[in-house]
């Protein structure tokens, strides 16, 4: 039985929980001799009051986004894809190969191709994991942090030995050729003598990002593929009874989320650095997993939740600029988020379930039948409606 | 044993001749409203010590609700409880507990991993140290199984025993923490019947050494079998609480469903027509190295119901599974004279396009997935069908019309596609299955435990609908643990034991007692 509106799940206990959050964060500020309320101006001006802020926050957005998705594709198949780091790790050496060995005509081919090409390297470095799991029924868990370890080892062992350009001190690939530099939000919001987003690193990646939210979203409540992944994710004896395949669905969910982490090789390898370095990925395949959890694995909330990520990193990044407070004061804040919107859901939930089923009621435990099961006047979901039935 | 008839509300507390004895529990005017939904209303009951009282409804009538406020998981909102007379609050479970009330659920609430002995100590420890507490509790288990035939092996870790074992572990549970009233919520539901037979030896012990037992349950055998006193309850009311040797099942079905009820199924004699399911020699070895079929052959035909009968675990599930295409096996199975691949490249999707309609047994765990809505469960199996898709997207508004078309015509409450499959009753969420199965046209439907958790008005309804696919021509395989059912609703009947096929019977020529014979591997003595 829903305990609660829809509306409670998917907005309210996420804001209460971002509220405690900001609440414990301002104690830890005040602790350490800041103002919080300073503190939060300086967050909130630093990244969504210009434009230079909102051009680095998409940019972290768009990450997250990425990453993000990879997570919550996974989780619809009930599968646990910690490898987004080692994911995007790869998939930018994907994006690497193609932009320096392939002589590019148009930044516009040049985009396609790397897509292309971080979407096959992602998705390649979930499939053993995935064939390990669907075969031999090794965890997915274990196997996909083993292989962040070995993406980032292998990446290592490739920018100090034969992918670094010789006379370089550097550990990074030469930079990308012109051909293959794709437009940034200055380039494509700058109108005349107005230059907007000057210096910032968000580029055209994140209109991919998004583009990829509502077909991720197309993919798991609208086709059949979507609806084989759901029903294996729910329960796998009703799957096996169905026919539904387990091996296809672990592989090919694996295949997909894998090509989602991937592909934001994109936004940082081909939209910002325009070289391949080493810690590209700077830890966004975790945040993404905070991501799909504080979004519900709804690819509507991914966003929302990645565009809150965003602001955290670059609001973060201005408190460190503009008060000295430190970095792993920073860590901190973002782990208090991390904390209250995921591991510590319930702590939320449970009284608000509580709250709602004492304001409306709830039904009995053996459900009488009837129409009493469907309050009138309760849409199913009022902020998502294609997805009403399906979730 | 006093006087026969009574006037129905006033037969209670005379079963043991001590008409001025007071009730060891007496509920007065208890009501319970969830917003709207009344699920008690006014309920007065006297359960006399030492005595089973049963109280038997539909799901949904209440009967939950009111064994929950009694062990302190809700709060009436109006109403009294009086347990040996005094008036007792009761605001949580511990409470229940030091009044005596013990409970043993429907769904066991033990931890798998740990043995009986710790599972009867656990949140019941005497200090600190585990040793004396675990000491105690074994000379009590061992006197407990002396006084009760209660036993159990308490170094047996419980995911290792049987549900039977499991059952009798909550029980020890209750005892061991002074319980002198036992309320058992379905609890044959998951026992086989030589399991439940040594369950209700059990209760009678309880029941001679003083104890009073409430017992919960939706089949009226059970109820005519062991209780003493009998309470009914329809859409949260009390309608009528009885001497148990003074009732029929007929009324007391009656009571239930407040209308008239055919507890036999009304059929014609079959028209058996050519064989469409020949299975011949089918072994399987599970993953363990155990032999679960050991060489089964039989035919179904046109037009005909066989019943598989035999207690659970006997390789009735595994003979559905490799049917239904999601278990290996060897041998050879013919459906309409083509051989079936059973070497696990062709899966339940083909069995579904060669004609195999499939009712698991497991509704909650295979036919549905409780967290989809209806018509996303409708469409289950056949998603792929070219009626539900458009290319590689569904066709979400055909899925849904569909489902309310099904629904209308299956009877299902509420008819509404949008509603997670969770949230139906059980017989509601069978109906679902059985529509969904006998809609695709099968010319073989595969049904195990048709009728399992569900109640009485939708027993009827599924029955009529197996009736009447079979009249329509279309071979049949039921599979249940049920005896009646199986005796009322097939044409022929097969007996599983231990993995083989004991013998064959036409429904019409053998009886319960011959048929408990074979179910036991007993030939012999069997015509």
């Amino acid at each position: 039985m829903d305990r609660m509106p829809r509306w409670a799940d998917l907005v309210l206990i996420p804001v209460i929980s971002l509220l405690l959050a900001a609440v414990i964060s301002g104690l830890v500020i005040l602790a350490i001799g800041h103002n919080p309320l300073e503190a939060l101006g300086i967050m909130v001006s630093g990244s969504v009051g210009s434009t230079y802020g909102w051009g680095y926050t998409l940019y972290y957005a768009t990450n997250f986004m990425f990453t993000g998705l990879a997570v919550a594709v996974a989780n619809h198949a009930r599968l646990f894809n910690i490898g987004g780091e080692g994911q995007a790790v790869i998939g930018g050496l994907g994006v690497a190969l193609v932009a320096l060995y392939i002589p590019w005509p148009h930044w516009s081919l040049a985009l396609l191709g790397s897509i292309a090409a971080s979407a096959l390297f992602g998705a390649a470095w979930a499939a053993i994991p995935a064939i390990l799991q669907a075969k031999r029924g090794s965890h997915i868990v274990i196997t996909t942090i083993m292989f962040n370890f070995i993406a980032a080892a292998l990446l290592n062992y490739l920018l100090v030995g034969p992918l670094k350009p010789t006379g370089t001190m550097e550990t990074a690939t030469a930079p990308f050729p012109e051909a293959t530099h794709i437009p940034s939000f200055r380039d494509m919001f700058s109108f005349g003598e107005t230059i907007l987003f000057r210096g910032t690193p968000a580029n055209l990646a994140f209109f991919l990002a998004v583009l990829l939210c509502l077909l991720v979203w197309l993919l798991i409540w609208k086709t059949r593929l979507g609806y084989e992944i759901r029903a294996f994710g729910f329960s796998e004896g009703a799957a096996r009874y169905a026919g539904i395949g387990s091996t296809k669905i672990i592989v090919v969910t694996m295949l997909i989320s894998g090509a989602l982490a991937g592909m934001m090789a994109v936004n940082n390898t081909l939209g910002e650095a325009e070289r391949l370095i080493l810690n590209a990925v700077e830890g966004a395949g975790f945040i993404g997993i905070a991501v799909a959890l504080m979004g519900r694995s709804h690819p509507l909330g991914v966003f929302l939740a990645s565009i809150l990520f965003g602001i955290l990193y670059q609001g973060g990044g201005e408190l460190q600029f503009a008060l000295g407070i430190p970095r792993e004061m920073i860590v901190v804040i973002q782990a208090l988020v991390i904390m209250f919107t995921g591991a510590l859901d319930n702590m939320v939930r449970m009284p608000l379930e509580r709250l709602f089923a004492r304001r409306r009621p709830a039904p009995a435990p053996v459900a009488p039948p009837g129409p009493t099961l469907h309050p009138p006047g309760r849409p199913a979901a009022p902020t998502n409606p294609g997805t009403a039935a399906t979730e | 044993m006093t006087s026969a008839v009574q006037s129905q509300t006033q037969s209670q507390g005379q079963s043991q001749g001590q008409s001025q004895a007071t009730p060891a529990i007496e509920l007065r005017g208890i009501s319970k409203a969830f917003g709207p939904v009344q699920a008690n209303k006014d309920i007065s009951i006297r359960v006399m010590p030492g005595t089973i009282h049963g109280i038997i409804g539909e799901n949904g009538a209440g009967k939950s609700t009111l064994m929950s406020i009694l062990y302190g998981f809700y709060h009436a909102d109006s109403g009294e409880i009086l347990i040996d007379g005094r008036p007792t609050r009761i605001p949580d479970s511990q409470a229940a507990i030091r009044a005596g009330i013990g409970m043993v659920f429907q769904h066991f609430k033990l931890v798998e991993n740990f043995t009986v002995l710790e599972n009867v100590v656990l949140g019941a420890e005497d200090s600190g140290l585990l040793r004396p507490s675990l000491a105690r509790a074994r000379s009590e288990l061992r006197r407990l199984a002396q006084d009760y035939e209660l036993e159990v092996d308490p170094d047996a870790v419980i995911e290792e025993i049987g549900v039977g074992f499991q059952q009798r572990v909550e029980i020890l549970k209750a005892l061991y923490r002074k319980a002198d009233i036992l309320i058992l919520d379905e609890p044959t539901g998951v026992l086989t019947p030589p399991e439940a037979d040594h369950l209700f030896r059990i209760l009678r012990n309880l029941r001679e050494q003083g104890k009073t037992i409430i017992l919960i349950t939706h089949k009226l055998r059970e109820i005519m079998e062991i209780t003493d006193t009998v309470s009914v309850m329809r859409r949260g009311e009390m309608t009528a609480t009885v001497r148990t040797a003074d009732t029929s099942p007929a009324q007391l079905a009656e009571l239930m469903v407040g209308r008239k009820v055919l507890l036999q199924v009304d059929k014609a004699p079959a028209h058996p027509g050519a064989p469409v399911l020949e299975v011949e020699n089918l072994r399987v070895t599970d993953a363990k190295g155990v032999e679960r079929l050991k060489g089964v052959s039989l035919a179904v035909r046109a037009g005909e119901i066989l019943g598989i009968a035999g207690v659970a675990g006997n390789g009735q599930s595994e003979l559905l599974q490799v049917l239904g295409g999601t278990m290996r096996a060897t041998g050879a199975v013919r459906l309409n004279g083509r051989p079936l691949d059973l070497s696990g490249r062709e899966d339940a999707r083909d069995r579904r396009a060669a004609g195999i309609g499939h009712v698991p047994e497991d509704r909650q765990t295979q036919g549905l997935i409780l967290d989809f809505a209806a018509w996303e469960n409708v469409a289950l199996g056949y998603h792929d069908r070219e009626a539900y898709t458009n290319g590689p997207m569904m066709d979400q508004a055909a899925m849904k019309a569909d489902t309310a078309d099904k629904m209308q015509r299956f009877d299902v409450r509420p008819p509404n596609p949008l509603l997670a499959a969770k949230n139906f009753s059980g017989g509601n969420q069978q109906k679902i299955v059985v529509a969904r199965e006998i809609e695709s046209g099968p010319a073989l439907l595969l049904i195990g435990q048709p009728t399992r958790g569900v109640d009485i008005g939708a027993i009827e309804f599924i029955h009529k609908q197996i009736v009447a696919l079979r009249d329509q021509g279309k071979a049949i395989l039921l599979v249940s643990v049920e005896l009646d059912e199986i005796l009322s609703l097939s044409d022929r009947i097969a007996v599983m034991f231990d993995g083989r096929i004991m013998g064959e019977r036409l429904a019409g020529q053998t009886d319960a007692g011959e048929l408990g014979l074979l179910m036991a591997g007993i030939t012999e003595g069997a015509r």
